[in-house]
């Protein structure tokens, strides 16, 4: 497989097949959201929207683009998870109010602790992102000489794999902490209300038949046994 | 330096449904009531309006209706001799803040408790000899019958708006309720709700076993309703957003809505938020409590408010926490068994669930209501079911409710799907529609090691020691689960599935994926000072002018949710004090 097109860029035009817009590309080769894989494949159904990131650094930027590519790939489902607002929702996370550690006892002293005890870093969520993705692409380089956002997405999904099953150790933070910490925050892009910036369009919605925020099934309960209920799904978005 | 504020009657630390039970009847009986809540106020509108109620990130994922860990929270081991850590995030089990406390986002089962339940030790000495009981098991009888608490049962799904089918009215069996319950002396207020396509297949399999089904009791009205005290409740839409929720269509039985705007309308009634207390402050003798120390956390100012009572309402952990704080009771060492306080931390084990997934069939998981469900009973309220085969003392519901389709959080793929990437995505297209649980409840038998105490290290935002929890599922709740998933998962077989997951094997308690909010003992209730902290009328033995009300005083959990008997007992304690404690202050007997 060849290499994924570069995306250091600050300012992306989110696009799907034949989208117009401006890619600001910083410094570096390609940046061309038409052609990449997760626009090409999916159903052509997002509208272009212009995006920029607050909390990621470019080169973060690209590594989480890469990394909601592969953990949601574009297929005839849905586009791509940074097609689909993914990256975007988890920037807005992490530069937010639980990025910043609200509602998280942050006292010391700190001890690893067995995993049943949960999360126990003196690490912020966003610091602790900002540690994992850090370490992830020391890893890369390492070992395949380039950062993650460079390798080829069979690269890519094996390296994700390994974080994922404990064969990669970072000095400092839990590499499986780490990915599933990115798992969880890029599944919530994927299905919360698309208000957040992912989910956009509600794809993820669609895709599973789940009807949004209306609900009222009263009667469906039980006319809708056994049966499946098509509706255009509605958000917070919509009704706002 | 803290304020010192005029007396009154009654200081309520906490206003949930404990304390906004004891609010409204005791300041209807002309006592002057004080309530402090430490989290804010709210109301159904605007506060649970849509669309923005229907906000899974911010209210399932993110907590928004609850206590916040940055502020206070609690330690964690499995056994004595590991380290003790802060739970740093919400996880296994998430108390309410705010007016309303988790009466505002809970699902609504509400049980009464077995007859095995109130009478825990007699029952199993009786049936199966002392030797039954393991040494390290220190179940013990509630010091109150299910008869004598039956009408407080009773009080509280009329408040609440129980939708349900009784099973056996003043001694004659109901054909459609549970066959196992304990006499009622009358049916549940509402009808029960439709059920689900999932529950109709649960329903009819079960019954074609031999087994007993019945719809769960909740307080998901079935239909509007006005409640004995002329609040209004909506009907249920059905539309799965309870559980951490607030209900936009007050169909959901919560305090805010019925006994909390009772007491406010009393002109003896003040209710403070933001107040949080920190202490129950005891007089030179640490016989009698002279008031609580609290803090208004919206600008930092002390206070204290003097009281002749003061009732302990917060949340089950918190109760405990306060009364470790302000030394009321002798702090149980588990080495020695000494002591009393910190006794008996039970909770609710699970794992013994099946997922069936099947090609044909649409199960529509987002019409739902938060507690909803066919059960049986046949594996726990059934005082024939012989627990010598299981090996284990009590027992485990099965159950199929329908408490949600948000796809954040339900998201059900056959096993062995990866995580993630395209296989897992394909997955969740094709089986979210078509998957249905078959849930299990386990009771929790205390052990001696499972018990809270203060930490030697972990500080509050107050400086405060945190409480520290020492808790591990252990042998007897391995074979309960064990026992039951099995049979869940023969229920779950003879409804043929394309496929199914589970049961699972209960390994060791984790502290991180949510389990449920049904966290009990602690403050248990019993019949002297030797074996409990509070007496039958959840008095404090050593401080008689506290009341400790909640699911602190249960001396074991059921395979049932807690709050039914938490109302029931809140009924029963306003009731003691208005008709006795009142008239007669001391140690009621």
């Amino acid at each position: 497989m060849s290499e994924q097109p570069n995306r250091r860029d600050f300012l992306k035009t989110v696009g799907t097949v034949g989208a117009t817009g401006i890619a600001a590309a910083v410094g570096v080769e390609s940046a061309d959201a038409q052609t990449r894989p997760a626009a090409a494949a999916g159903p052509s159904t997002l509208t272009a929207v212009s995006h920029a990131f607050t909390f990621f650094t470019a080169p973060e930027a690209a590594f989480i683009e890469a990394a909601a590519d592969r953990l949601i790939p574009a297929d005839d489902l849905t586009p791509g998870g940074t097609d689909c607002g993914v990256a975007v929702f988890i920037d807005r996370q992490l530069a937010g109010a639980w990025g910043s550690g609200d509602r998280t006892y942050m006292q010391g002293p700190w001890q690893k602790g067995v995993p049943t005890q949960g999360y126990q870093s003196p690490l912020t969520p966003a610091e602790f992102f900002r540690a994992g993705i850090a370490a992830s692409n020391a890893y890369c380089r390492k070992t395949l000489q380039k950062d993650f956002d460079r390798l080829t997405a069979d690269q890519q999904i094996k390296v994700l794999q390994d974080l994922e099953q404990g064969r990669i150790a970072f000095d400092g933070i839990s590499a499986q902490e780490f990915f599933n910490l990115l798992l969880a925050t890029a599944m919530q892009g994927f299905f919360a209300d698309p208000v957040y910036g992912g989910n956009r369009e509600k794809v993820a919605w669609k895709m599973i038949g789940f009807p949004g925020v209306v609900a009222i099934y009263s009667e469906h309960i039980k006319t809708y046994r056994n049966k499946k209920y098509d509706v255009e799904p509605k958000s917070i978005l919509d009704l706002s | 330096m803290a304020t010192r504020l005029r007396e009154v009657d009654v200081v309520i630390v906490g206003l949930g449904w404990t304390g906004g039970i004891l609010a409204k009847e005791l300041s209807e009986a002309g006592m002057r009531v004080v309530a402090l809540e430490r989290g804010g106020m709210r109301s159904t509108n605007p506060d649970f309006a849509i669309p923005l109620i229907r906000d899974e990130l911010k209210y399932a994922v993110r907590n928004a209706l609850m206590q916040n860990p940055a502020r206070d929270t609690l330690t964690f081991r499995h056994s004595p001799s590991e380290p003790s850590l802060p739970m740093r995030q919400l996880g296994s089990f998430l108390p309410g803040e705010g007016l309303g406390g988790a009466g505002v986002h809970w699902n609504g089962v509400t049980w009464r408790w077995t007859g095995i339940d109130h009478a825990a030790r007699s029952y199993y000495e009786q049936r199966h000899g002392k030797s039954f009981i393991p040494a390290d098991m220190p179940i013990q009888d509630w010091p109150m019958t299910y008869a004598e608490l039956e009408p407080y049962y009773d009080k509280f799904e009329r408040t609440a708006g129980v939708s349900g089918k009784a099973g056996n009215i003043r001694g004659t069996k109901q054909p459609g309720g549970n066959f196992f319950e304990q006499s009622r002396d009358r049916d549940y207020p509402l009808p029960a709700l439709e059920p689900s396509y999932s529950q109709v297949l649960f329903n009819d399999a079960t019954a074609h076993m031999g087994y007993h089904p019945f719809p769960r009791p909740c307080a998901n009205a079935s239909r509007a309703y006005t409640n004995p005290d002329g609040s209004r409740l909506g009907a249920c839409v059905y539309c799965g957003h309870c559980e951490r929720f607030g209900c936009e269509a007050n169909a959901k039985g919560s305090p805010h809505i019925t006994v909390i705007p009772k007491a406010m309308a009393q002109p003896t009634f003040e209710l403070r938020t933001h107040s949080w207390v920190t202490k129950v402050m005891l007089d030179s003798t640490k016989k009698k409590a002279i008031g609580v120390a609290y803090t208004d956390v919206s600008n930092g100012q002390e206070y204290e408010q003097p009281a002749a009572i003061v009732a302990l309402c917060a949340y089950a952990i918190n109760n405990v926490h306060l009364m470790l704080l302000s030394s009321i009771g002798t702090p149980y060492d588990a080495t020695t068994q000494k002591g009393i306080v910190g006794k008996n931390y039970c909770y609710q084990p699970g794992g013994g669930g099946v997922t069936l997934f099947f090609e044909d069939k649409i199960f529509n998981p987002f019409m739902a209501t938060g507690a909803f469900g066919i059960a049986i009973d046949d594996f726990h309220a059934n005082d024939q079911f012989d627990r010598a085969a299981m090996g284990a003392l009590g027992g485990a519901t099965i159950n199929v409710g329908q408490s949600n389709g948000r796809p954040i959080g339900y998201r059900p793929v056959p096993a062995g799907t990866p995580r993630w990437g395209a296989e897992w995505k394909k997955a969740t297209a094709k089986w979210y529609l078509r998957a249905m649980n078959i849930g299990v409840t386990a009771s929790n038998m205390p052990n001696r090691y499972n018990a809270y105490d203060l930490d030697p290290t972990y500080k509050n935002v107050f400086g405060q020691p945190l409480l520290r929890l020492t808790y591990n599922f252990l042998e007897n709740d391995k074979k309960v689960i064990a026992y039951v998933g099995q049979k869940a998962s023969e229920i779950a077989r003879s409804l043929n599935p394309t496929s199914m997951t589970g049961p699972g094997t209960l390994g060791d308690y984790n502290i991180v994926p949510y389990q449920s909010t049904h966290n009990t003992g602690g403050a248990i209730m019993g019949s002297s000072p030797g074996n409990s902290a509070v007496n039958k009328y959840l008095q404090s033995w050593d401080v008689p002018n506290v009341f400790v009300v909640g699911a602190s005083a249960f001396p074991h959990n059921s395979a049932y949710n807690p709050t039914g008997p938490v109302g029931a007992l809140a009924y029963w304690t306003a009731d003691a004090i208005k008709k006795r404690y009142r008239q007669r202050p001391g140690l009621m007997t």
